[in-house]
């Protein structure tokens, strides 16, 4: 099982990270750490796209959650792009659609 | 639950070693099951796969906790109207009741709960859930209620071209 993590730097003064893959248990660390390091990178202002992810449980969830909260004591941001309906919905089922910024592509994204 | 399916007849049973790597195994052998039998349609696959990651992530965590080596059930039975997967650990025993309770989504607190999301997903996807701890461990059993067996494509209307045969 593969996660596929791409950074675009900057966008428009953001940094767009593009997850491609199955986020769980296994995978979640890896996208953590991704995030860890954009942040002490000083990349405050990141745009997680979830349109190449095919499978995300609460693991990959708790882990969007953490990113938000440390990206927030930086006065950054965490935003989502995100149209495919099996996977809003596990953020829908949770409440999480009322925490995140949720786009329906990176360009919607960055111009927010 | 008084209505648990008997008889050994369309069990099948996958044992896992408990280790994060095998939780996408366990989720493609059920999502596979579930669309080779035709027991339910594809968005009720993926939340019936969604359902069964939580509890195996939740079963591996448990052994992590303490410790042991042994491995993760997942057993499948199912029958013409409905299908349980039954995903048990040798834990110290959970009890989903003394979960803490998440703070309200609008509030800022709420950032500090990475954790606790997939117990209440769980009982949201499937059609109903029950969770057995004991001193050597969790079961969980997760049943999801099938579409009646007659049904069939024509019933939705996609076949009217179709000449009768």
């Amino acid at each position: 099982m593969d996660l596929g993590l791409d950074v675009e730097p900057d966008r428009n003064g953001y940094t767009v990270l593009a997850v491609r893959g199955e986020v769980d248990v296994y995978t979640a660390p890896r996208l953590r750490e991704k995030i860890v390091e954009l942040v002490s990178e000083g990349k405050y202002k990141i745009v997680v796209d979830l349109e190449g992810v095919d499978f995300l449980d609460s693991t990959g969830l708790g882990v969007l959650v953490g990113g938000l909260k440390r990206l927030r004591s930086h006065d950054g941001d965490l935003t989502l792009v995100c149209t495919q309906h099996r996977i809003l919905k596990v953020f829908e089922i949770t409440g999480l659609t009322k925490v995140f910024s949720i786009h329906d592509s990176v360009d919607a994204a960055v111009a927010a | 639950m008084d209505d648990t399916l008997d008889g050994p007849e369309g069990i099948i049973e996958l044992e896992i070693p408990a280790r994060p790597e095998f939780v996408g195994l366990a989720r493609l052998v059920v999502s596979s099951l579930a669309s080779t039998r035709r027991a339910l349609e594809d968005d009720r696959i993926d939340d019936l796969k969604l359902a069964v990651s939580e509890a195996c992530t939740n079963a591996i965590e448990a052994h992590v906790e303490v410790d042991v080596d042994e491995r993760v059930v997942v057993r499948w039975r199912d029958d013409e109207d409905r299908l349980e997967v039954l995903v048990e650990d040798r834990g110290r025993g959970f009890d989903p009741d003394t979960l803490p309770e998440h703070p309200p989504v609008t509030d800022p607190e709420r950032l500090n709960f990475e954790r606790g999301l997939g117990i209440p997903l769980i009982r949201t996807l499937v059609d109903q859930v029950e969770f057995d701890p004991s001193e050597s461990g969790t079961a969980v059993r997760m049943v999801m209620y099938c579409a009646p067996a007659d049904l069939d494509f024509g019933d939705f209307g996609l076949l009217e071209d179709e000449e009768p045969a």
